[in-house]
């Protein structure tokens, strides 16, 4: 361990990154001492991975103090991070499938004998090693194919040890993990902590937070906020910091009309990701899926709309079963899906406004069989103007509007089918303040002339401004279905965070 | 497995998914075995001992004669050779289209060296040939690499283009076998130990390019970069430098294939591997070699190489007609696809189920 009086491990001061437009981090900072395990808390989109991948020399900061023990660095890239000591273990573990459990711990700087060649026999015993230090029992000669995640942290954490990391930064190392999962884990961290290292703890838990860490900071909008001895701090302390601002007038929900339920979801399980999942939605009625990013909102959804499989339940509308796994099945009873990257999965970004709009009636449009452009921009005509899409013209490439507009343009190319039923997956990620409330004034007068909306959404102030009703989503189970006037930041976190074994 | 007793099938199940996630438990002499016994290599070769079987008891002569046996070994060096060029890049999730025309360049280069300086020994003329073939691989490299153009359109118009090169260079004029000297000629007709030279040349090849796959740290990160290229990069891999080597390699072994086919056939036009590539990358694909990368083996390739030509002598021997003999070969690349696609997703579900139950 480093004298008393020397320098941090890793320190971080006023540091700012924007990609294009959206500003991820304005004057983010962290201060992590040797031999201690710190805690990074912050609301989805608070900036937290993003500070750790420019730490991690994934993305460079565009200003900023960066100090690794006290020494000024800038990392272009992975390599030159873990030559410094900092391992990552980020929330999504990255393996190569195709190759065995020991060659992905040593990939790029394998044990080699005399010859330079790799030695094999040294490979597998230091996995074995390490395997047993870490107390799971992993064959060190299987491919990682079809490793759980928990599996997968633990290889990770396998590669930061036999790395001999200074600095380790785990990115929601429990998400995904069981009970005894996380009390090995955490007896893990300890005893590196014992060695000197410093540690860096990312999670939602804070009931993990408190039992694990020494010190833990606050981030809020891509800014530091506060940092604490966890062991002088408190929950509803941390919460407020946290959330920390008014949310009522962000969010110009208008209470309408609630009709008869549209969508029916009675057991919906798919071994490993959720299980039992049954909830309705009414006519008018916006509700919120709220819960922490791999919770299993985004699943369900796709599972709902037929997208992915599932193995038990039914999906009913309108009174009407929607056959399992066919989206134009889900179509035609009248559902519209707007996926969380648009680009990907929801947008046309190379075609005109025009085409992308008229895109998903195609079949009702064409005569003949042939699409002629002006039936597409006829038809797309009135939505893109009553939603204020600002494009000169129709036929405007889809790839060049903002990111507020090209959401507009998705939610036109839906509402041309005339659904009754709207699944929306984070409506305003990565689009501007400004455009924000334009989507959510636009939701809400959808909900008014009785669509029914379920709003997947990270951002806590948007789900408690915009929902009639949240259902929390833990762990792939719904643990909490909390009316509007009840649903605060400490009610919906609560249900997000504790899975419900542990409640009862 | 709670809910029924244990039935045979469940019982071998059962091993199975042992084999597959715990292989240390075994012993190191039981591994081998089982490794080789299952891999993707041996059932690939049995087909090839299969298809000469079946032409030899049609007709004896296809292996029992005293040029069968040669020309057994020898036809399928020179696609030995681009098969095991083209199986390290396709490891990487890349593909290398432009090796037919590689080929077609340095042979004519081969050709043109003995005619324009006469006197050149023929080793000077190999190196000639295989620097000329790695630089022209490194051409695509780079592009793949720094370019971040998919392979599969760069080396699409490097093929034209290196083709286009042979074209206005060697115009109609074709090198013929007394333009190269007898000492040349003769490596395509003698043998070693009733083995082919050109033959043990590739074998040799292949046995390098192996063994390097399997003990380098550069073969394993081609291995990891085809498995997830994206992982590869968070894994502070350097992906551009492994991508260049791929098609440098893929190019060199394409040159060498030039020098080879010269020698082997004595008379070089300007068409000289037209088509090749494609059939280098059948061989690779029906070698076990998984068309997105991070798995299969050189041997594989080179075993599905010479499956490739062998089935295409062997298939008039068994009478089967002219048409079919390609739909053939059209099924075994489906055939061997679909396999692969087959057992890697009951590759995986074992492994999950294996993991859930544990």
């Amino acid at each position: 361990m480093t004298s008393a009086g020397a320098s941090a491990t890793l320190e971080l001061r006023e540091v700012a990154k924007a990609f294009g437009p959206v500003v991820a981090l304005s004057s983010a900072g962290i201060r992590v001492e040797p031999g201690s395990i710190h805690a990074l808390v912050g609301e989805n989109g608070a900036g937290k991975s993003t500070l750790i991948k420019i730490v991690a020399g994934v993305h460079r900061r565009d200003s900023g103090d960066f100090l690794l023990e006290g020494e000024s660095v800038d990392f272009t890239s992975t390599a030159e991070s873990k030559a410094a000591g900092v391992a990552v273990i980020y929330q999504e573990p990255t393996m190569f499938p195709d190759l065995s459990v020991t060659e992905n711990i040593f990939m790029g700087r394998q044990p080699l004998t005399a010859g330079r060649r790799l030695d094999r026999a040294a490979m597998y015993a230091e996995a074995e090693e390490l395997f047993t230090r870490l107390g799971v029992h992993i064959d060190p000669r299987r491919p990682a194919l079809g490793l759980s995640i928990a599996d997968q942290q633990i290889i990770e954490i396998a590669k930061a040890i036999s790395l001999d990391a200074r600095l380790l930064i785990m990115d929601e190392p429990t998400a995904a993990l069981s009970g005894v999962e996380v009390d090995r884990l955490f007896a893990v961290a300890r005893s590196l902590r014992d060695e000197g290292r410093a540690l860096v703890f990312i999670s939602h838990r804070f009931d993990e937070v408190f039992a694990l860490c020494d010190m833990v900071t606050v981030m809020r909008d891509g800014a530091y906020v506060a940092t604490h001895r966890v062991d002088e701090t408190s929950v509803e302390e941390m919460v407020s910091l946290m959330v920390g601002r008014e949310v009522a007038d962000l969010f110009p929900k208008t209470p309408a009309a609630v009709g008869e339920a549209v969508l029916e979801v009675a057991g919906l399980t798919s071994t490993g990701v959720f299980h039992d999942v049954s909830f309705d939605v009414r006519a008018g009625e916006i509700v919120g899926l709220a819960g922490l990013v791999g919770a299993g909102r985004s699943e369900i959804a796709r599972a709902v709309f037929g997208v992915d499989r599932y193995d038990s339940g039914t999906v009913t509308m309108n009174g009407r079963t929607v056959a399992a796994h066919d989206p134009r099945a889900a179509i035609r009873a009248g559902m519209a899906f707007i996926p969380e990257d648009r680009r990907k999965q929801g947008l046309v970004t190379d075609a005109s406004v025009a085409r992308n709009v008229a895109g998903v009636i195609r079949g009702k449009l064409a005569k003949g069989g042939i699409l002629t452009q002006r039936a597409e921009s006829r038809a797309a005509g009135p939505w893109a103007g009553r939603l204020e899409v600002k494009t000169a013209a129709l036929d405007m490439n889809a790839a060049t509007m903002s990111g507020g507009n090209q959401q507009k343009v998705v939610i036109a190319k839906w509402l041309a089918t005339d659904p009754k039923l709207l699944i929306i997956d984070e409506p305003t990620r990565g689009i501007d303040v400004g455009t924000k409330s334009e989507v959510h004034r636009l939701l809400s007068e959808l909900a008014g002339e009785g669509l029914a909306i379920v709003m997947i959404s990270s951002e806590l102030p948007e789900v408690l401004g915009m929902a009639d009703r949240v259902l929390v989503v833990c762990e792939g189970r719904l643990t909490a279905d909390i009316p509007r006037g009840e649903a605060t930041p400490e009610t919906v976190m609560h249900a997000a965070t504790h899975p419900l074994e542990a409640r009862t | 497995m709670s809910d029924t007793s244990m039935r045979p099938e469940a019982e071998q199940h059962h091993a199975d998914l042992e084999r597959l996630v715990e292989p240390s438990r075994q012993s190191p002499l039981q591994r081998t075995v089982t490794t080789v016994v299952r891999s993707r290599e041996m059932s690939i070769l049995l087909v090839l001992v299969a298809v000469v079987a079946a032409a030899t008891i049609k007709t004896p002569s296809f292996l029992f004669s005293e040029n069968s046996w040669r020309d057994l070994l020898l036809t399928p060096a020179i696609l030995l050779l681009l098969a095991t060029g083209q199986a390290v890049v396709i490891i990487t999730r890349n593909v290398d289209l432009s090796v037919g025309s590689v080929l077609g360049l340095t042979a004519y280069l081969t050709g043109r060296l003995f005619v324009d300086m006469p006197g050149l020994p023929v080793i000077a003329v190999i190196v000639a040939g295989v620097l000329v073939g790695t630089a022209l691989g490194l051409v695509n490299g780079v592009l793949v690499a720094f370019g971040k153009v998919p392979a599969l359109v760069i080396t699409l118009g490097t093929l034209y283009v290196y083709r286009g090169v042979v074209l206005t260079w060697a115009g109609s004029n074709r090198i013929n076998a007394d333009d190269m000297p007898a000492g040349f000629l003769r490596l395509g007709t003698r043998s070693i130990l009733s083995i082919p030279v050109l033959t043990l040349i590739a074998l040799l090849v292949l046995a390098v390019v192996g063994y390097y796959l399997y003990t380098a740290r550069g073969g394993r990160e081609m291995y990891a970069i085809g498995s997830d290229p994206d992982a590869a990069v968070l894994y502070g891999l350097n992906v551009r430098r492994r991508l260049l080597s791929a098609f440098a390699l893929s190019g060199a072994v394409a040159g060498l294939a030039g020098v080879v086919y010269a020698a082997r056939y004595g008379t070089v036009s300007s068409s000289a591997g037209t088509g090749m590539e494609l059939q280098a990358v059948a061989a690779v694909v029906i070698g076990g070699v998984a068309i997105f990368g991070g798995s299969g083996t050189v041997w594989g390739a080179a075993i599905g190489a010479m499956l490739l030509v062998t089935i295409n002598r062997a298939l008039p021997i068994l009478g089967i007609p002219d048409f079919w003999q390609r739909a053939v070969v059209g099924a075994l690349i489906i055939g061997a696809i679909v396999l692969d696609r087959v057992l890697s997703a009951r590759q995986a579900r074992k492994l999950i189920e294996a993991r859930e139950q544990s």
